[in-house]
């Protein structure tokens, strides 16, 4: 999502002639090897599942009214409204939307922090925080299941400072789920935030600190709305891989905080799998982030036109 | 004035931002050297995990799945550098043309469609065409994913080259191949190894993809650890985690510092 639109303008470098043969091999990788397989996916969604993995090509609606819809053990039964799934979908927009207030919450002061440091000490700063995101996923989210364990350093420092009696119950909950994505992506939220708060004008501060207004008044009534736009993308940045995510509910949570991710994942695994139903699934995950990004580039679109 | 950028509290987040981002991770490095085989237990500083991993019962297992995943990182992180390259210099240098919002949105498409089901659609895709999941099937994955990693720094350290440079090289009579490979690629060489680095991370990374569209008995350093901590955490993961860590921030440290030295050359 990241990413600019290059301005056109560079001149006569020769490189008009040669637009075509540079970018086939980009045309050629993403459209053959992500753009065909999604469209693939997608009719595979309207297939029947073969018992050992795999699909028949016999078209039908299965998969999508297995999603909405439960007509009893023998499929006889008039159809009634699916809750399973749907309350999966629904359990993991709230945890989505839990760790992008955490992250909010806690990368908020962070980018505002830095962005506020003199020029020379931001580039440290900004290091110090992006450093974690590039250590392997998997690895941060079984530090984190480590240190939050049972009888994990966490639980045992806190017991031998007599804080608490036996150890808290952290992993295998929504808690342990929601630090975990909050963890994965906070610098997904700090990063877009800084770059909107490095170019506020500190003077509208100023102004408003003259007519009296407190610090926090300010923050709420000046800085927040002007400084939206790198909040909105930090919220996105978060809350659309959250979504999908796998590795934070599947270590660090049990079998109460399913998510999406892991529907997913079970549905190509061995010979339980169902092959179209995982496909319904992803599509219905991909048709959400999309109305997610779609309704942001439009906000963007508005915004743009307004100033 | 400097009172109203300061907000009491602000510092203090901070630092808990650090904290928690780090912790877990220091956590697991000195973990990594118990001398204890229970992972509860300190038992003294040693290097017993770091032997167990190379040298213990699952030594073999680990050292095929560094293997893959080495080849594989350099590999598609070469492949996704250079066709970035060649993207990044059309869609830079190359003027308008028709299909240019399109192009940069199919090369940005691997961040937008969520992991997981690019997994799927991939996994679906080579089982329909009936290619067999395996090492060729993770590095055509890894490719295509590791191109708009690749893409951004090489972009954006080419937005900064002014074509002046290049036009001049033109106008004293050099040919187009001759202007890029003296000219333009060692202007844009920061970029370019930044590029490399971030895909060679991003793939080295990869769990979900791969381990969709791995095949059995391909491992990769990521699949072979999850298949390991399915099983609880051991001490001899931790020490490859933390060697892990140290490579990631190895390549990042060396990806910052090459940026920096791009813009000091720039400005």
């Amino acid at each position: 999502m990241a990413g600019f639109l290059p301005k056109s303008g560079a001149e006569s470098t020769g490189y008009r002639g040669l637009v075509g043969p540079l970018l086939l091999p980009t045309w050629v990788m993403v459209g053959v090897f992500l753009v065909i397989p999604v469209a693939l996916m997608a009719i595979y969604s309207f297939l029947t599942k073969e018992f050992r993995g795999g699909v028949i090509w016999d078209f039908t609606l299965a998969a999508y009214d297995q999603f909405f819809f439960n007509r009893g053990l023998f499929g006889d039964e008039p159809p009634s409204i699916e809750w399973t799934y749907i309350a999966i979908f629904w359990r993991s927009v709230w945890q989505a939307g839990v760790a992008t207030l955490l992250c909010l919450a806690v990368g908020f002061p962070t980018a505002w922090f830095i962005a506020t440091r003199p020029a020379a000490q931001r580039g440290v700063w900004l290091f110090l925080v992006t450093v974690p995101y590039w250590v392997n996923l998997l690895i941060r989210t079984v530090s984190l299941k480590f240190l939050l364990r049972d009888n994990g350093p966490l639980n045992g420092s806190l017991m031998s400072l007599g804080l608490i009696d036996g150890p808290l119950p952290l992993v295998n909950t929504d808690l342990a789920v929601q630090l975990g994505l909050f963890y994965s992506y906070l610098p997904f939220m700090v990063l877009p935030i800084y770059a909107a708060v490095e170019r506020y004008n500190f003077a509208l501060s100023e102004a408003a600190a003259d007519l009296y207004a407190s610090r926090w008044v300010t923050l709420r009534e000046i800085v927040l709305p002007v400084v939206r736009p790198g909040i909105v993308a930090g919220c996105i940045l978060v809350f659309v891989p959250s979504l999908g995510a796998f590795l934070a509910p599947d270590l660090l949570g049990g079998a109460k905080t399913f998510m999406i991710g892991s529907l997913i994942d079970e549905q190509f695994k061995g010979s339980q799998g169902n092959w179209p139903f995982g496909a319904a699934v992803s599509m219905i995950l991909m048709t959400l982030v999309m109305i997610v990004l779609i309704l942001y580039a439009r906000a963007q679109a508005k915004a743009e036109r307004r100033s | 004035m400097k009172g109203v950028r300061h907000y009491p509290g602000f510092l203090a987040m901070t630092i808990g931002c650090l904290v928690v981002l780090y912790a877990p991770l220091i956590v697991v490095t000195v973990y990594s050297f118990n001398g204890s085989t229970s992972i509860t237990q300190w038992g003294g500083f040693s290097w017993r995990w770091y032997a167990d991993v190379f040298t213990g019962p699952e030594a073999p297992r680990f050292a095929a799945a560094a293997w893959n995943s080495l080849t594989i990182a350099v590999l598609a992180a070469t492949a996704a550098t250079a066709i970035a390259t060649a993207a990044a210099v059309a869609m830079v240098r190359g003027g308008r043309f028709r299909g240019k919002s399109a192009t940069f949105a199919l090369i940005n498409l691997p961040l937008m469609v969520p992991e997981i089901v690019t997994a799927v659609a991939t996994l679906i895709f080579f089982s329909a065409i009936g290619l067999t999941t395996g090492y060729l099937t993770i590095l055509i994955a890894h490719v295509t994913f590791c191109i708009p990693f690749a893409y951004l720094p090489i972009a954006a350290r080419l937005e900064g080259i002014e074509s002046s440079y290049e036009q001049a090289a033109r106008d004293l009579y050099a040919t187009r191949a001759q202007a890029f490979r003296l000219i333009l690629l060692p202007l844009m060489a920061p970029g370019i190894i930044s590029g490399f680095l971030l895909a060679f991370i991003i793939s080295l990374d990869d769990f979900i993809i791969t381990n969709f569209v791995k095949g059995a008995g391909m491992e990769t350093l990521p699949t072979a650890i999850f298949g390991s901590v399915k099983q609880g955490i051991k001490p001899n993961i931790m020490a490859i985690s933390t060697m892990m860590l140290a490579v990631s921030v190895l390549f990042v440290t060396l990806s910052y510092f090459i940026n920096r030295s791009g813009q000091k050359t720039r400005a």
